[in-house]
């Protein structure tokens, strides 16, 4: 036991958690922390939006698999917050968010909570539908084991955002303090083994399969278990389809990749999903983007369900064998029992079916006309980056021809705002990711209209010296409502006309940032190799068609058969 | 399964602030229909028992009992079997007597009813009834020529019959 201020409480827990960095902003209701932290190990990346802090959190945990901390003060602090908690909350990414708050208790003032104080808001109120948890501390004697449960909560079965809002009079308060080594949350038990008899169920349903195919989803990316996954697919020579979230999960260079599926989809990876007499869907919920129209997907497919969450099971898709456990373990045990069962797959007519369909609806890239076309300039980015480049989108068209075209081979390597769709997510990310993996180089692929949204966090990555690679496909437009209103709306355009987007070279240089602008492929290669080595944040503006589609689509509400392709 | 029916649900949760607003937070978001809810301390002071009576198909009930399941504060959920278990309500009814017949008439179906006159004032009587919804609204439904002031129910609390219980280790 030793007598220290909450707020040296705080900082401590963190310490012993491992936390290298924080995310965040100060301000009233946080000085006391960030007094501590001034003269703590733990580094404090001062970003110039809360958004961005939880952002930047929220890139750094997809990145290196370790939680990310996020910090902001009081009132407009924690609300600005909140788009990042719900974007990590509905991508199930390891986000702890510290909140400061107003006193629980003022003996001469009206400063605390419940009397609408300056800069009072509901923050636990606020976040309950948006976090895996959350907590107010009371007490300073509360903080270690509630931030130790926090991590523990953030980190383990179904990852997800969890929040601790701390008044200021907690944090200035003096207790005794005990630093716990375990921690029992009676109400939290999550379950990592796999049900025996559900595998064997599993492995059955495989042994009898004339056409199996996989469907990973992120689950496959946070349990880190692609390793696992190759090795069943190449066993049973089972294509292997994956979601946006588990997107790089399986090296899309391997002949039994077959891209993702679902609204943005690759024509075969639609196609083949339908085709399916088993479908081994992993660490996936089976999103409205991914399956499209419920009745028309898979309808003559056995569906074996792996996730960590029970109530993914049956939420959106019926399923014939559920298991409740963790990707890795369950992958590793299906393969084992089935290496002992059958000898390694050889060439099956489907496998025949699925090599000619993948030939077939290659989809080809027009080389006419301008040479500055999406899916060119990002399947050519594909092929110069290194395999540990981490790669990170914005939302829109950028997101779905990044999607499509920029091939990724490793887990971990692309990083998107997937459930909650949130412009404005790439760049703050990428600072994230290139924090967490100092070593590898970041490249976000954006849009004008989602860059504009975090553009300020130049500041933040050239002060504290991150360097990151900024794509912007620059189109002047809100491409992705654009392309809806062509094709769905009768080309009545409405409100997605940027019209003056800033000078993106211009705009990077008045942050100290390097600028560039490039008028054909050889010249954007080119930009992006000196990108790529340049010790300053490096803009690259792109400029494209504003009437350019992302195609293949499938039209919301319809079945993946249902593709469009312009 | 797809008929829509009325599930008895009963959950033990952590005995703390805060608890009674996530679990109705969740209900609200996820567009489950919650029809009553009763929270109240069990013979662990540190756990309460929230018995929540929801309408739905057997899907939705599934979906119900996950989603709760995944709140960090709820540690047990289970579903009560109508057949074996003990339900009951609550009402407070107060009813218009004014004159001698109608307040003779109104604590004669009180007794049939096995209910209690609370409390009387010059122009209403008040009764207490506890049982099943049905008998309860079997009542109301009796009071209702009369003039029915104000009601106030409880909403269903139950447990299972039997030697059984739910426990969980302090």
């Amino acid at each position: 036991m030793v007598e220290m201020t909450g707020a040296q409480a705080l900082i401590e827990t963190l310490r012993r958690q491992k936390v290298e960095v924080i995310f965040g902003i100060p301000g009233g209701a946080l000085i006391p922390i960030h007094d501590i932290l001034r003269d703590s190990d733990i580094r404090h990346i001062l970003v110039r939006h809360e958004q961005c802090a939880a952002h930047a959190a929220d890139g750094y945990a997809r990145a290196s698999g370790r939680p990310g901390v996020c910090m902001a003060t009081s009132g407009p602090g924690a609300t600005n917050l909140v788009t990042g908690i719900a974007n990590a909350y509905l991508d199930s990414s390891p986000v702890i968010a510290l909140t400061g708050q107003v006193n629980t208790f003022s003996p001469n003032s009206s400063y605390m909570i419940g009397r609408d104080s300056f800069q009072e808001a509901d923050t636990v109120g606020i976040t309950i539908p948006i976090t895996k948890h959350n907590y107010q501390v009371k007490e300073a004697s509360e903080i270690p084991k509630t931030v130790k449960m926090a991590f523990h909560i953030a980190t383990t079965g179904r990852p997800g955002p969890v929040l601790i809002d701390i008044p200021k009079n907690v944090q200035t308060e003096s207790s005794e303090m005990e630093f716990p080594d375990d921690i029992e949350i009676r109400g939290y038990k999550p379950k990592t083994e796999p049900h025996p008899l559900q595998v064997k169920r599993a492995v059955e349903l495989l042994l009898e399969a004339e056409r199996p195919m996989v469907l990973a989803g992120g689950g496959v990316i946070i349990s880190n278990a692609s390793p696992e996954l190759l090795a069943l697919a190449e066993f049973l020579m089972m294509p292997v389809a994956t979601t946006l979230m588990g997107k790089g999960c399986f090296p899309e260079n391997h002949p039994l990749s077959m891209g993702d599926v679902g609204m943005h989809g690759t024509r075969v990876a639609n196609k083949l999903i339908l085709e399916a007499d088993v479908l081994l869907a992993v660490g996936t919920r089976f999103s409205d983007r991914t399956v499209g129209n419920l009745d028309q997907f898979c309808p003559d497919a056995k569906i074996i369900h792996i996730d960590i969450d029970t109530a993914e099971i049956g939420k959106n898709v019926e399923v014939d064998i559920p298991i409740v456990a963790d990707a890795k373990e369950t992958l590793s045990v299906i393969y084992q029992l089935l290496v002992y069962q059958l000898k390694q797959k050889e060439k099956s007519p489907w496998f025949d079916r699925v090599q000619k369909l993948k030939e077939q609806l290659q989809d080809r890239i027009d080389l006419g006309g301008c040479d500055l076309n999406p899916p060119l300039l990002l399947s050519e980015l594909g092929k110069i980056l290194p395999d540990n480049t981490i790669v990170t989108t914005e939302v829109g068209q950028n997101q779905m021809w990044a999607a499509l075209y920029l091939k990724r081979r490793k887990p971990r390597t692309f990083i998107s705002s997937g459930g909650l769709g949130t412009m404005g997510f790439g760049f703050p990310a990428a600072i994230g990711a290139k924090v967490a993996c100092p070593n590898c180089s970041v490249v976000d692929i954006a849009g004008d209209g989602s860059f504009i949204m975090t553009e300020q966090e130049l500041g933040c990555s050239v002060m504290e010296k991150i360097p990151v690679t900024v794509v912007v496909m620059n189109n002047s437009m809100l491409g992705m409502v654009a392309q809806w209103q062509r094709l769905f709306y009768d080309r009545r355009y409405s409100a997605v006309e940027l019209g003056n987007v800033p000078d993106f070279v211009k705009l990077a240089e008045a942050y100290g940032a390097e600028g560039v602008r490039v008028g054909s492929l050889k010249e954007f290669l080119k930009a992006i190799k000196e990108a790529l080595k340049s010790e300053v944040t490096t803009v690259i503006d792109v400029p494209i068609s504003p009437e350019e589609n992302v195609f293949p689509m499938v039209p919301a509400g319809k079945g993946l058969k249902d593709v469009i392709t312009g | 399964m797809t008929e829509e029916q009325s599930h008895i649900i009963s959950a033990i949760v952590e005995h703390k602030p805060g608890v009674l607003y996530s679990v109705a937070n969740m209900f609200r978001r996820r567009g489950f229909n919650i029809e009553s809810i009763s929270v109240g301390p069990t013979e662990q002071s540190d756990l309460a028992r929230m018995t929540m009576t929801v309408k739905g198909d057997e899907r939705t009930i599934e979906q119900v009992i996950k989603q709760l399941n995944k709140l960090i504060d709820v540690i047990k959920v289970s579903r009560l079997n109508p057949a074996s278990i003990v339900a009951r309500e609550l009402a407070l009814i107060k009813v218009h007597a004014l004159d001698t017949k109608a307040r003779s008439d109104v604590i004669n179906y009180a007794d049939i009813f096995r209910a209690r006159v609370v409390d009387v004032s010059s122009e209403s009587l008040m009764v207490e009834i506890t049982g099943d919804s049905d008998k309860i609204d079997a009542f109301l439904g009796l009071m209702k020529p009369f003039g029915v002031k104000e009601v106030a129910r409880t909403g269903i609390t139950a447990l299972s019959r039997g030697a059984k219980s739910v426990k969980i280790e302090e």
